[in-house]
């Protein structure tokens, strides 16, 4: 079997206000690439803090060669990441992804309330102190306050109220994180799940969680 | 925004009960040819509020979408699953305004983007 093709960096918008993908953005790439997608089809994805588009354009090619018809949406807070995001689909000739500027999961609930099949987020995951988060350039991509777990803690809690019962989130974590208590309180909410992918990179140790309901 | 994208968001304004579906205020519309799959269509039928897409395909210019849905039509209806299937993948809202049902507030639609962004007073 050849290999799958996923977005191809080249053809990926990024600049000065939106994150260039990284070696984040490819561990949770390859992460998607293991899933057994035909145990169930996914009909909605979302992905969360979209940036460049690389991931989700990845998502709609795999969902693609997989002869799986989905309807897709991202969302980023920012206007410029959205263009890129815009950019990048047009590139690739990809259709099926709809784009939302909004806060995290805000816009879609209760709309969506478990109905998504694939959630997929790379969150701002960087340790930094508190005062950074409220910048609005491009570190808001990756400025993630105390132990990098100020946005992931404000997205946890509405992970269980948008999975659909067969719903699946793929995340990106590092272990400043303590990946190990993010699934913990998944878990309180009745949302199993595990490390599916580890990665030494650059100063970080990836952790790319996948998570299901129980 | 496609119809379909429309039929799943809400308004989140802190305080509103009523904020669904959002009317739509259309500037500019697009149509685009989207692969037409009625096994798609069956899937995702029952994830849908039928009347907010039906109003929703009439004012974006589809006004054939009949008020009830039955399992036939879904299955073998051909006429009826190319209507559904314009009305959810192929009108694509590109210019215009989603309205708060309840509060009239505008969330402006840019090159086919709504923005939902919440203003400070209303998380």
């Amino acid at each position: 079997m050849k290999p799958a093709a996923v977005a191809d960096v080249r053809l990926t918008t990024y600049n000065k206000r939106v994150y260039e993908p990284s070696d984040d953005s490819f561990a949770l790439v390859d992460a998607l690439l293991t899933h057994d997608w035909h145990i169930k089809r996914p009909r909605l994805c979302v992905e969360v803090g979209c940036g460049s588009g690389y991931v989700i354009c990845s998502a709609a090619r795999l969902l693609e060669q997989h002869g799986i018809r989905a309807h897709c949406i991202a969302s980023d807070i920012s206007s410029a990441a959205l263009q890129a995001t815009q950019e990048t689909l047009v590139a690739h000739s990809v259709a099926c992804v709809d784009l939302v500027q909004g806060d995290l999961l805000s816009p879609f609930l209760p709309g969506f309330e478990h109905k998504v099949d694939l959630l997929i987020f790379n969150p701002p995951y960087v340790p930094t102190p508190d005062e950074e988060l409220s910048r609005t350039d491009i570190a808001r991509a990756w400025a993630g306050g105390n132990r990098g777990r100020v946005i992931i803690d404000r997205f946890l809690p509405q992970v269980k109220d948008i999975l659909s019962p067969e719903g699946f989130l793929y995340m990106v974590t590092v272990m400043d994180n303590n990946p190990a208590e993010i699934l913990q309180l998944l878990a309180e909410d009745g949302i199993e799940g595990k490390v599916v992918l580890e990665r030494a990179a650059d100063e970080e140790a990836l952790r790319i969680l996948c998570c299901w309901r129980i | 925004m496609k119809l379909l994208t429309h039929n799943m968001l809400s308004c989140h304004i802190k305080g509103v009960k009523n904020g669904y579906p959002f009317k739509i205020d259309p500037v500019k519309i697009e149509e685009m040819d989207a692969d037409y799959d009625p096994d798609f269509l069956r899937h995702i039928y029952p994830r849908l509020e039928w009347p907010a897409l039906r109003e929703a395909a009439q004012v974006m210019g589809e006004p054939n979408l009949p008020e009830e849905v039955t399992e036939s039509m879904l299955q073998n209806d051909e006429e009826f699953l190319r209507h559904f299937h314009h009305a959810l993948l192929e009108l694509i809202l590109e210019e215009g305004a989603l309205v708060c049902p309840e509060t009239g507030r505008r969330f402006p639609v840019h090159k086919g983007v709504p923005n939902l962004l919440l203003h400070e007073d209303e998380v």
